[in-house]
């Protein structure tokens, strides 16, 4: 079958839905490629560039709509592009179903088959196309890289001849794929960086990226992430008040502000009010990644640009992504590569639509003249549910004693026994033993205690050269060998000697490699 | 008895001090150099003493030595140090079956010298003979009983160590064997031995021995094959202390003070070493013994996810970006023989200065340190090869961590999953840190048979391959 990407005609769209790399891989599954001609210039592929991989250029969308068997897109198609589309067309794409139900019923009603990349299920088998991480990876980056390009100072604190720079602060709000993305990259340009997330469970994420979580002191149980699929739930009220004026509490510290907060099919809620705003120093920045779903921050505009009274740029792009168009690219066409793998289980060139896959199931929005949409509940959790972590048990100084008398009481008496019984076995031992013998059990039990006490202080690392030696030592046992060897007997002199011979292979062989294994110690 | 009889007993307590200082010595990598002076000077002196004190056969021992001594220093130096734990087995089982051997020889000698004293004769008898013809009665029991225990440790030991060289070598498969009813066979024959035992003290003959060597060694068979290959450094050093027993059994048959410290001083060190090794995995020791895992079943919870692959380019772009890496090598770079590659990997790196440092479980490899002897081998430094305890809290602060052929040592399930076969066994904790590499033959499961979570966490990568073919390759990335 034949898959292709059209040049996307969203205002200001760059990305583009297939590359030269994915376009090699999609061939390896027994797919032909093709591009519109120009469709990744915005991107900076050019068409020889396609060329080269293989892949055919067609002239118009049109053409290619009516020659690929599958149309990869980035943005969701328009009606027009649906309305001029052949039908019974597998397409590939963001679609928003939720926001879309119109252009759903025309897909339907066009016999088309659809898989929403935006609908993806959030499991860990799915996450290679999961393309709102990868999109939001890149968001959170830009976002970092566009405040630095509005600000007028060093992220990283400096002393230099000309005099001290601090280092800026950024607080990060909402800690997802972009929220730590944003960390990381503001953290690697040696900025002070705090995060907040209403999730604590992400508390962990944050600090492993390098920032500090802002830890607010609220008793509520918060709703384990596990159970929304890894997505934030609404707040109560209370918890509301209380990160707000955790917020107010930082507002006038702090440089730069990027808002990632976003609850899944709600508008965004408002994080950054304009007292905030207001309080902040002139020249910060806010990076509102929330614009598009009304912004975190009250002031923000989406799609703009704008600057305060007191000198404050809020910046509401929603085009992140696209203004790293080669970047996301090659993310995007890599998810689709993957999601064409799992759709071409025979690697054949021909996609099975398999109702019972999760994923694939869950992406499918039309299909076979039917809107496929919400699709029923994946059958395996996102991630498996936080146990609830339990209570640390503080004890107080007389419990600690109490405890560890009574574990002292124990191990005494433990040893008592341990004593007592000893000592009967030596005594019965002893009641009908013979001298002699008794002579060579003193022997026998000091060279135990010996033993004991001499091993312990073994290093670790020197274990295996320790069972080596010991056992080069054990053929001590040439020593009984040697006793009888002279005897007159035949028989016994002949045992002894094998036993000679046996004993003398793991005398020499056991020291030569305990030589050998020790002699490669050495220090750097 | 021609050379002085004190000046013997001199020369064995002096070898007895050498062999403590020789196994005190290994505290530390420097003074294990010398420690190991002590063990062949102290063996030379006991040797030289016992050959001084006996009568005639020079020849026969001095060749018996020469063919033996070239034998062990043959096999010494052709082995490979990936083969250390086979080797090591395999030397085992030599000890038991020469205690055996020196058992039987005490039977015989004792019927002999009983024969001598009936006949009175007892002048005639040298060596060994005419030390048991001096004994009364009671002193003949008890060396009946020494004897007997001699040879049934001895022959467990030679088996038992047999079938775990087998086992180590993968001439045997290293799966648990589970017989129905296995223990009650343990048992079962264990008091087969002591019945036959009694009847060895109440006067039947040799055969009753020749039994209990047969039956005994059966059990050593049986005991090994049912251990799992999860838990083979135990058992290797388990067998060490076997054969201690069986020399200070030995010992005590043949009345000598020598053999008697120094197979204790072997038993104990074998059995402290188990002792370690077993808690090093949580496990109880007699729980090891006695047959490994097999056999249960418990509901270890389903691995979701999937295991993402990398390639050498995305490991050595991964490993170039970080500052900080932590190896965590395994039975599979031993296999492999990857070691010379991982030192040259480690030097480059180093000279980039970058971190990197070693983490080594206590029960990595099939022997206890095993690996540091590997790495060792393949000069790298031993300053940055640290143990579990000394490292495991620096993973969440580290970039990079390259897992080379370990599974079961670094799978999260001992600590998230209450079914899991392994649950509460210390693991390190790689996960924590930012990226895992996991380098692996291929999908399958490791030695213990247990799925691992760790291959499925998002920040880990699977880099397939074998061991010291991927290690090159991220090396020739890395140009």
């Amino acid at each position: 079958m034949r898959i292709g990407a059209p040049r996307e005609i969203a205002e200001g769209e760059a990305r583009v839905a297939l590359t030269p790399e994915s376009a090699e891989r999609l061939q390896k599954l027994g797919y032909e490629c093709m591009v519109e001609a120009g469709a990744g210039a915005a991107a900076s592929i050019s068409d020889s560039a396609y060329e080269s991989a293989g892949v055919k250029l067609v002239a118009s969308a049109a053409e290619l709509w009516r020659e690929a068997d599958i149309i990869v897109k980035v943005r969701e198609p328009s009606m027009d592009e649906v309305n001029a589309a052949p039908d019974g067309k597998t397409v590939i794409s963001f679609i928003w179903p939720a926001a879309n139900e119109d252009l759903l019923e025309k897909l339907k009603t066009k016999q088309m088959t659809v898989l929403a990349m935006d609908m993806v299920p959030r499991i860990s088998r799915a996450q290679k196309m999961d393309a709102l991480s990868s999109m939001a990876n890149i968001a959170g980056y830009r976002a970092v890289v566009e405040a630095g390009n509005n600000f007028g100072r060093f992220f990283m604190g400096q002393m230099t001849a000309a005099g001290k720079v601090p280092p800026a602060k950024v607080l990060v709000v909402g800690a997802g794929v972009a929220g730590l993305a944003a960390i990381g990259t503001s953290v690697s340009l040696g900025a002070m960086t705090y995060a907040f997330d209403v999730r604590p469970e992400v508390a962990e994420q944050i600090e492993s990226m390098g920032a500090e979580f802002v830890f607010l002191d609220f008793e509520e149980q918060q709703t384990d992430g596990a159970e929304t699929g890894g997505y934030a739930a609404p707040s109560s009220p209370e918890f509301r008040e209380k990160q707000l004026e955790k917020f107010r509490e930082l507002a006038p510290e702090l440089d730069i502000v990027i808002t990632t907060a976003l609850i899944p099919n709600r508008p965004a809620p408002e994080l950054w009010t304009e007292d905030m705003v207001a309080a902040m120093k002139p020249g910060s920045v806010i990076v509102d990644l929330a614009a598009e779903r009304g912004g975190n921050c009250t002031l923000t505009k989406a799609d703009e640009k704008l600057v305060t009274d007191n000198g404050v740029t809020i910046i509401g792009y929603t085009d992140f992504p696209s203004r790293m168009a080669t970047q996301s690219s090659n993310l995007y066409a890599t998810n689709i590569r993957h999601m064409m793998d799992d759709l071409t289980p025979e690697k054949d060139g021909n996609p099975i639509v398999d109702m019972e896959d999760d994923v694939i199931r869950g992406a499918l929005v039309t299909h076979e003249g039917e809107i496929t949409w919400p699709p029923p509940p994946p059958k395996i959790k996102a991630i498996a549910a936080a146990a609830p972590k339990p209570k640390e048990v503080v004890e107080s100084a007389e419990e600690k004693a109490a405890r560890e008398l009574a574990e002292m009481k124990q191990s005494l008496n433990r040893t008592g026994w341990l004593l007592g019984i000893g000592g009967v076995l030596c005594l019965g031992l002893g009641a009908v033993a013979p001298p002699s013998f008794m002579q060579h059990f003193i022997v026998f039990v000091l060279s135990v205690f010996i033993g004991f006490y001499v091993i312990w202080g073994v290093a670790h690392s020197l274990h295996t050269p320790l069972m080596a030696i010991t056992n080069a030592i054990s053929s001590i046992i040439i020593v009984g060998a040697l006793l009888q060897v002279v005897s007159g007997n035949s028989t016994v002199m002949w045992l002894a000697a094998a036993s000679i011979l046996m004993a003398s292979v793991n005398i020499f062989g056991g020291f030569l490699v305990t030589r050998r294994m020790l002699a490669m110690f050495q220090r750097s | 008895m021609h050379t002085n009889e004190g000046l013997i007993t001199a020369a064995y307590v002096v070898a007895a001090v050498l062999f403590i200082l020789a196994l005190g010595g290994l505290s530390n990598q420097e003074k294990a150099k010398r420690a190991i002076w002590y063990g062949i000077v102290g063996m030379t002196l006991a040797v030289a003493a016992t050959v001084s004190s006996v009568e005639g056969q020079t020849g026969l021992i001095a060749l018996m030595v020469v063919i033996g001594g070239i034998g062990g220093w043959f096999v010494a130096n052709r082995v490979q140090m990936t083969q250390m734990p086979e080797l090591v087995a395999g030397f085992h089982s030599l000890v038991g079956l020469a205690a055996v051997f020196i058992g039987i020889n005490a039977d015989l000698e004792m019927g002999s010298a009983l024969a001598a004293r009936e006949a009175g004769t007892v002048d005639q008898l040298a060596g060994f003979a005419a030390t048991i013809a001096a004994k009364t009665a009671v002193e003949l029991s008890i060396l009946k009983v020494e004897l007997f225990l001699g040879i049934l440790i001895g022959a467990i030991t030679f088996t038992g160590s047999i079938i775990a060289y087998g086992k180590l070598a993968g001439k045997l498969s290293s799966a648990a064997l589970t017989l129905p009813g296995r223990h009650a066979l343990n048992l079962g024959a264990l008091i087969a031995c002591f019945v036959l035992g009694f009847m060895y003290l109440e006067g039947a003959g040799l055969w009753t021995m020749i039994a209990v060597a047969v039956i005994s060694g059966l059990i050593g068979c049986h005991l090994i094959l049912a251990i799992g290959g999860a838990d083979m450094p135990v058992v290797v050093s388990m067998l060490n202390s076997y054969s201690g027993w069986a020399a200070a059994a030995i010992g005590f048959t043949l009345g000598n003070d020598l053999l008697i410290v120094t197979g204790a001083l072997v038993g104990s060190s074998g059995a402290i070493l188990s002792y370690i090794m077993c808690k090093g995995m949580n496990r109880s020791f007699v729980s090891v013994i006695l047959g490994g895992w097999g056999g249960e079943t418990q509901s270890a919870a389903a691995v979701e996810g999937e295991m993402i692959e990398a390639k050498a380019d995305a490991v050595a772009q991964a490993v170039q970006d970080a500052d900080s890496v932590i190896i965590v090598p395994g039975y599979g770079m031993a296999v492999a023989q990857a070691q010379g590659s991982v030192s040259e990997l480690t030097k480059r790196l180093r000279s980039q200065g970058k971190t990197v440092r070693f983490a080594i479980h206590p029960v990595a490899g099939r022997l206890p340190g095993h690996m540091n002897v590997l790495l060792a081998e393949a000069k790298v430094p031993y300053d940055i090869v640290l143990e579990m305890e000394e490292i495991n809290d620096d993973f969440p602060v580290t970039d990079v961590v390259i897992i080379i052929g370990a599974n079961d040592i670094v799978n999260p399930a001992a600590q998230d999953d209450p079914g899991s076969p392994i649950a509460g066994m210390p693991v390190l904790e790689v996960w924590k840190s930012r990226h895992v590499f996991v380098c692996k033959r291929g999908r399958g499961t490791g030695y213990s048979g247990i799925e691992n979570p760790l291959f499925f966490k998002d920040n880990t990568r699977m880099f397939y391959g074998d061991a010291k073919a991927s290690m090159d390759d991220l090396l020739r990335e890395l140009d």
